[in-house]
């Protein structure tokens, strides 16, 4: 057993903290309980399936309060009965066989509930319990206890029972059976030799072929009826008008030639082009049911918060029934719901959701808080000001982007391709008709169906369903997740990038700190550590996790641990003050410490002093994201490049150092105006990607022709966006770009292969002779080669960095 | 010969049996999670090594 890592949760143990238990070791308090309740239970084979699975269970006290109120539970219970309920939670930590394992054995912790099931893609579980044992408080609290809290946001509050579409799996299913059978039933009349039984036969066979048809006709293929009806009422000429009007042609032909004996009609040939489009359909949707691309503030926001009453006494309030003048009570890591005024004395509150600035702002009574913005630390009470859906946060909602119908703002490069081919094939079957007309007016009808049916764009319709379903994969495997195929047609266009600077190009998960002033011994270092452990601010937590953990050679490892802090005050906005082994130290802002400094370089810092000796300051720096550099340069090369920031300027001259000459830095800007920005580019006739990662570029992102949003932990938040990026994915970049572009090359080259096609099943055609063996080899042939075609080729794009 | 007709009749049949079995599954939601009951399956089997609670008091009836 590797003693490093924590057994539980895989987390490295600081050695002097390290708790060993059952002779395994543990980061933690909250690890070693979560082992004590399953070794307790009989269900240590938790960590049988995979090492370190767990996660450490984080304080919760207080936070779900609401659940003991009736009103709100009944909104998220999926099912309610006497004894039965049935609740399906999202569960963010799920990630491994392990988790499931002791998800799906919760009845043997806990009493009353009855099964428990996971959704492994959803991240979800669904258990079923007895409300009159247990509550569901007790569940989430006995879920939170074993290192896997539930995800319960306002989002939850409104959404009933959603209904799957299933409509195309149906479909497919009711396609492939008539095209099977019928592939069966035709082959005596591919051999059609003048043979007596064959021939007795004939007639039976085609009818049952014919009635295998009937429900892919009218079922399977529908969807391409109602769209070409659609399409022609809206004046635009989409792929869907040739594929209808080809798959109708084809079977009142196939109908009449049956119904006069002429021949076997192309009932195949029809079922199995059904078949093949509705699978490229299939291929093309590639969800990725963990991840949401239609998040707006509900999904950030809690269900529930507590309203302190009158008569003082505490209660736990839906969201929406907040009103004006109410008084709340937020705890620490809550999210302020509303706009309101800070009754409390002080708080410190992060508002990185929103303007994606990781340094809390400190508040004072009577100041004002705004929405989205989080609590950190004590707990504070507020009074409201506006009511949630009138609060700052929420109105950006209510801008017309977010009504916006996405689909409609972009033509898909098939439809652009079918605008010149629909009008093409019409002229080619009338001008056939016309010319045969003259001489046989039954070869004219033959002519006219059989230009309609092998020129019916199977090939075409599923050459971009094909790539772009290959490219999704691809891309998702790299960790870089597409809404739809629509949006790698989208990448493939953009010419300018907009950036958002804090969380995008800098990373929140370490500040670059560095030291200026005069040297620190080994013992100094040890005590500004062991005073910075006491203390609750984040820039505090931040150089702590950064010093390293110095061991005086003097001393021995428990010595130093008994270090003791003899007095400790924190003086808010300032800095703390502290006695610690006959030394005073002072760490703090410049003016805590007496240092005057010009303001001029707008950076954050601590600065220290010990016995009144001023000694130097940690500067935390912004922390760029690797490979930030070069992918600029790459990028720069083809595109416009802009960054965006509501920070200040304090960053310019780094970042003007670090980007390519020429790109825009626009500093201070609020979550309307990167709106407006990126409005204003658009409207220059720019096609404009924004990357962003906070709510407050939700507009922007809503607002721009491709939306990413970045984000260090995908299961956790992102704005309503058109794809997810991870963040250690972010160098790759311009490859996505790249191979975007690839696949927008290889449909295009494989149009001009199905063109082939189109052209000698056309020369048949127009001269009379498709025979139904020929149409009956073209057709598949065309379908395995285009299919093989654009699938070897994305993924060789995908191979070639 | 006519027996063809029984025989391909037969085999519709057996067909649309199979059809409707698979419209059944979807309708239950069974492919709406493809993944987890394939780690589901293999759960079964730790379970029994799991459990050895039974298997010592069986042990001590005998001594």
């Amino acid at each position: 057993m590797d003693r490093q890592n924590c057994f539980h949760c895989g987390l490295d143990i600081i050695i002097a903290e390290e708790i060993i238990f059952d002779e395994k070791g543990f980061c933690c308090n909250g690890c070693k309980t979560v082992y004590e309740i399953f070794s307790l239970n009989d269900m240590t084979c938790y960590y049988d399936f995979e090492k370190s699975p767990g996660a450490t269970p984080q304080d919760i006290n207080g936070k779900y309060d609401f659940l003991d109120n009736e009103s709100i539970v009944s909104k998220l219970l999926e099912f309610q009965e006497s004894s039965t309920a049935i609740i399906s939670l999202n569960i963010p930590h799920i990630h491994c066989s392990s988790c499931i394992w002791i998800l799906e054995n919760l009845q043997r912790l806990q009493k009353g509930i009855s099964t428990s099931q996971v959704n492994f893609p959803e991240k979800t579980v669904r258990i079923t319990y007895n409300p009159e044992t247990v509550s569901i408080k007790t569940i989430v609290y006995l879920l939170s206890s074993i290192g896997y809290e539930p995800y319960i946001s306002l989002e939850n509050y409104e959404t009933g029972k959603n209904n799957v579409d299933r409509s195309l799996t149906y479909k497919l299913g009711v396609a492939f059976f008539c095209f099977g059978n019928i592939m069966l039933l035709s082959f005596p009349e591919y051999f059609e030799v003048k043979e007596f039984w064959l021939d007795q036969y004939r007639g039976f066979f085609r009818w049952l072929i014919f009635a295998l048809s009937l429900p892919s006709f009218f079922y399977s293929a529908s969807g391409y009826y109602v769209s070409a009806y659609k399409s022609i009422k809206s004046k635009m000429l989409n792929i869907d008008i040739p594929i209808a009007l080809g798959i109708i042609v084809m079977f009142v032909r196939s109908t009449v030639d049956i119904v006069m004996d002429y021949g076997s009609g192309f009932f195949d040939s029809l079922c199995g082009l059904i078949f093949f489009m509705l699978l490229g359909k299939m291929f093309q949707i590639k969800t990725y049911s963990f991840l949401s691309f239609e998040r707006d503030f509900k999904s950030y926001f809690p269900i529930a918060i507590t309203k302190i009453n009158s008569d003082i006494s505490e209660e736990s309030v839906p969201i929406y029934e907040v009103e004006k003048g109410d008084r709340l009570l937020i705890r620490n890591q809550e999210l302020i719901p509303v706009d309101g005024i800070l009754i409390s004395e002080k708080a410190e509150i992060d508002y990185s959701f929103v303007t994606g600035e990781a340094i809390p702002i400190t508040k004072h009574s009577g100041d004002k808080v705004f929405a989205g913005g989080k609590q950190m630390g004590k707990v504070i009470e507020m009074e409201v000001l506006h009511s949630v859906s009138q609060s700052y946060l929420t109105q950006l909602w209510s801008n017309d982007v977010f009504q916006k119908n996405v689909e409609q703002k972009h033509k898909t490069i098939t439809d652009r391709i079918s605008r010149y081919f629909t009008p093409i094939l019409l002229l080619i079957a009338f001008s056939g008709f016309g010319y045969w007309i003259f001489i046989d007016a039954n070869i004219a009808f033959n002519v006219f169906t059989a230009v309609l049916i092998v020129a019916c764009p199977c090939a075409l319709a599923l050459t971009a369903p094909f790539t772009f379903g290959n490219v999704l994969r691809i891309l998702g495997k790299q960790k870089f997740y597409l809404k739809n195929a629509l949006v790698i047609e989208q990448l493939a266009k953009v010419d300018t990038i907009v950036f958002d600077k804090t969380g995008t190009i800098t990373t929140n998960k370490k500040s670059n700190i560095s030291y200026e002033g005069l040297s620190l011994s080994d013992e100094n270092l040890l005590l500004i550590k062991n005073v910075l452990r006491a203390s609750n601010h984040p820039l505090s937590r931040m150089l702590y996790d950064y010093l390293p953990v110095v061991i005086l050679q003097s001393k021995s490892a428990e010595e130093t641990k008994k270090l003791k802090v003899d007095s400790f005050e924190e003086i808010t906005g300032k800095g703390i003050q502290a006695q610690i082994f006959g030394y005073q130290i002072q760490i703090g802002s410049a003016s805590f410490v007496e240092k005057s400094e010009d303001n001029s370089i707008q950076q954050t810092s601590v600065h220290i002093k010990i016995d009144g000796v001023y000694y130097g300051k940690y500067i935390f720096n912004n922390q760029y994201r690797e490979g930030l550099e070069e992918l600029f340069k790459n990028l720069s090369d083809k595109y416009q490049i802009k960054v965006l920031s509501g920070d200040n300027e304090g960053e310019r001259s780094t970042l003007e150092k670090l980007l390519p000459k020429g790109t825009e830095l626009i500093f201070n800007q609020k979550p309307e105006q990167k709106l407006e920005f990126i409005k204003n580019l658009q409207e220059k006739g720019k096609n404009v990607m924004m990357v962003g990662d906070g709510l407050n570029d939700a507009g922007a992102l809503a607002q721009s022709n491709v939306g990413i949003s970045i984000s260090e932990n995908v299961n956790v938040f992102s704005p309503a966006c058109d794809a997810i990026l991870d963040a250690n994915e972010f160098p790759k970049l311009d490859y996505f770009l790249k191979l975007s572009k690839n696949s927008i090359t290889t449909i295009k080259m494989s149009f001009t292969l199905s063109l082939l096609y189109n052209v000698v099943g056309l020369s048949f055609a127009i001269t009379g002779n498709l025979l139904p063996l020929v149409a009956a080899i073209i057709m598949p042939l065309s379908t395995v080669t285009i299919v093989s075609f654009v699938t070897a080729m994305s993924s060789y794009y995908a191979s070639k960095k | 010969m006519s027996v063809i007709y029984l025989l391909i009749s037969i085999s519709i049949v057996v067909a649309i049996g199979f059809f409707i079995a698979f419209i059944r599954a979807v309708k239950t939601g069974q492919y709406d999670d493809d993944y987890t009951p394939s780690v589901r399956m293999l759960f079964d089997d730790e379970l029994k090594i799991e459990s050895p609670k039974p298997i010592q008091t069986i042990e001590e009836k005998q001594i």
